[in-house]
């Protein structure tokens, strides 16, 4: 109906496609790029030789690299299904209308909304070795008993992991609740009167329905659980005895604190490329979904 | 049976208002304990309602000026964002599809990549061009990593408002811009609202870039300040929880007032930028 004026709408697009360009795709570019140099931020006499792949071969004779994979790993994996049960679980709650329904889904939206950050002093000081809650509440007056958490292997990456469940499960609810809400009413009101229990309804309705909602869900989470930093970063500093030293710190460690600029850059393009396969799936159920959303 | 399954009921709603808040208040009603309390072994629960934690927050610590850094980093994130988002999400709208998704997959696929595949090379750009430690350095990085969602916020929004509007406005003799900004962007402030919560509450919370971009105290964003709260000797726990209830306030108030929009934003878009 408006003539489509092809040109000024590609205008009005450029501004945002070039701070893409500039400040997202010419960097991941250029990581790609640095990764087969030899660069150290300290030493620029050095110049940065060409040394073809010999990062990628550095890194796979790196124990720390093959540790620091395996914790992401379980770490992206547990998180990711504990946040999706009890993601699943408050959903199924909140669909049910009820009094105090929207107080519940704003108390539910705090963690995820408040600063990473902020988060992980706040477990740091609940997992606190003298004064902390979590000693208290396992072992009450006996100081005797209480445990370092954050000092020992075992513990710290647990409670890396229950910090991460607390600040995001409330996410993956949303993204669950809002594939629940597209289910007719209708649906279980015949599975009720054909006599099917709740059990069944949610068996042979809710699952089938909410499996797509669920996979976005799963993606989401397990793309992001993959760029864990900051609570590493402020609760462990990656340790103790890199328990906890995670893909995305122990890049920068090497980048920035020992300015390891290309072995660095290796590290970060192999974050990037496993992030980058569950990208590729995304985008095309996204693509599919969009196909039939509005746009 | 009914009755097991109330109690059932009513039993997951307080555990999960609890296992949502309790960690939270337990946390930052340190803020208003004095400092015997908070060292207490075993813990203290109930706070005295002391305010030194501030003062000395305030006074000793200066995370005002963390705060101040805060609101112009988030603050331009977020005007510069919508501003750029809403042109483009114009564009999307209104394009040929084939076109739209094209670059509406381009645009999303930037939102995946994990930050430090970006912050080498970002870094050394900024170095370069002698950004390290301004706000246009942090701003900038910033508008490029919550653009994604703004844009699918905005876009979906626009596609929904009906064309007739805009082409009764070109009748009338509006130009294009014209249209846009007198008949299409008064009547798609909700969408532009929900975009700028998200994007204000990325940009208050981003801790990785604002940590290597900010290196000098005088530029830093709360997050930074929070995360390298130093002590002389032990970690002042009760001044980090009140800096730790500044930087929250904001974001809580918002949570309780916008919460409906920011449930719709999140499933409508199913992204997380």
């Amino acid at each position: 109906m408006i003539p489509a004026n092809r040109k000024f709408l590609l205008t009005l697009l450029t501004p945002a496609l070039l701070v893409l360009l500039v400040f997202v795709a010419a960097p991941v570019i250029q990581s790609i790029i640095l990764s087969f140099h030899r660069i150290i931020i300290g030493l620029p006499q050095l110049k940065s030789p060409f040394i073809g792949a010999e990062n990628y071969r550095e890194l796979l004779h790196d124990p720390v690299a093959r540790h620091s994979f395996l914790v992401t790993v379980f770490f992206v994996s547990t998180t990711t299904f504990f946040e999706l049960l009890l993601g699943l679980l408050l959903a199924l709650l909140i669909n049910h209308r009820f009094p105090g329904r929207g107080a519940l889904r704003a108390c539910i939206l705090v963690p995820w909304a408040i600063p990473t950050v902020v988060s992980a002093q706040m477990w740091r000081f609940l997992f606190n070795d003298a004064y902390g809650m979590i000693n208290y509440l396992v072992f009450a007056d006996k100081v005797s008993a209480y445990i370092p958490w954050l000092a020992a292997p075992g513990t710290a990456l647990f409670a890396i992991i229950l910090a991460d469940i607390w600040k995001t499960t409330s996410f993956a609810a949303l993204l669950i609740l809002a594939g629940l809400q597209i289910i007719p009413e209708q649906l279980y009101q015949a599975a009720r009167v054909d006599g099917a229990g709740m059990w069944r309804r949610f068996r042979h309705i809710t699952w089938p329905l909410i499996r797509p909602a669920l996979l976005i869900a799963l993606l989401f989470r397990t793309i992001d659980a993959f760029r864990v930093f900051d609570l590493a970063f402020v609760m462990t500093q990656g340790g103790p005895a890199d328990a906890t030293n995670v893909l995305q710190l122990y890049g920068y460690k090497k980048m920035f604190v020992e300015g390891w600029m290309g072995y660095g850059s290796a590290i970060s393009v192999a974050v990037f490329a496993m992030v980058l396969v569950l990208a590729v799936v995304y985008v095309r159920m996204a693509r599919r979904r969009l196909l039939e959303a509005t746009l | 049976m009914t009755w097991l399954k109330k109690t059932g009921f009513l039993l997951g709603i307080l555990l999960s208002a609890a296992f949502s808040l309790v960690p939270f208040l337990l946390f930052v009603s340190s803020a208003f304990k004095t400092q015997a309390q908070v060292t207490a072994i075993p813990p203290e629960l109930w706070p005295s309602f002391s305010i030194d934690f501030f003062r000395s927050a305030i006074l000793r610590y200066g995370i005002l000026h963390y705060l101040a850094n805060s609101v112009i980093v988030a603050g331009s994130t977020t005007v510069a964002t919508i501003l750029l988002a809403t042109l483009a999400g114009y564009a999307l709208a209104r394009l040929p599809r084939r076109w739209a998704h094209f670059s509406l997959m381009v645009i999303l696929a930037c939102a995946m990549f994990p930050q430090i595949a970006i912050i080498g090379p970002l870094w050394r750009f900024l170095r370069f061009v002698g950004w390290l430690n301004t706000y246009q350095g942090l701003v900038l990085p910033y508008v490029a990593l919550t653009l994604p969602l703004a844009v699918w916020i905005i876009a979906l929004f626009f596609r929904e408002m009906p064309q007739e509007l805009e082409a009764a406005a070109l009748v009338d003799g509006c130009s294009r811009i014209g249209a846009l900004v007198r008949v299409i962007l008064p009547l798609s402030v909700p969408g532009l609202f929900t975009a700028a919560i998200f994007t204000f509450i990325y940009a208050w919370n981003e801790f990785f870039l604002a940590l290597l971009i900010l290196t000098d105290p005088a530029k830093q964003t709360m997050p930074v300040g929070i995360a390298l709260f130093q002590g002389e000797h032990t970690v002042p726990w009760g001044e980090i929880a009140a800096a730790s209830f500044i930087t929250t306030a904001p974001l809580v108030v918002m949570v309780l007032l916008f919460q409906r929009r920011i449930v719709t934003g999140l499933s409508a878009g199913a992204i997380k930028g």
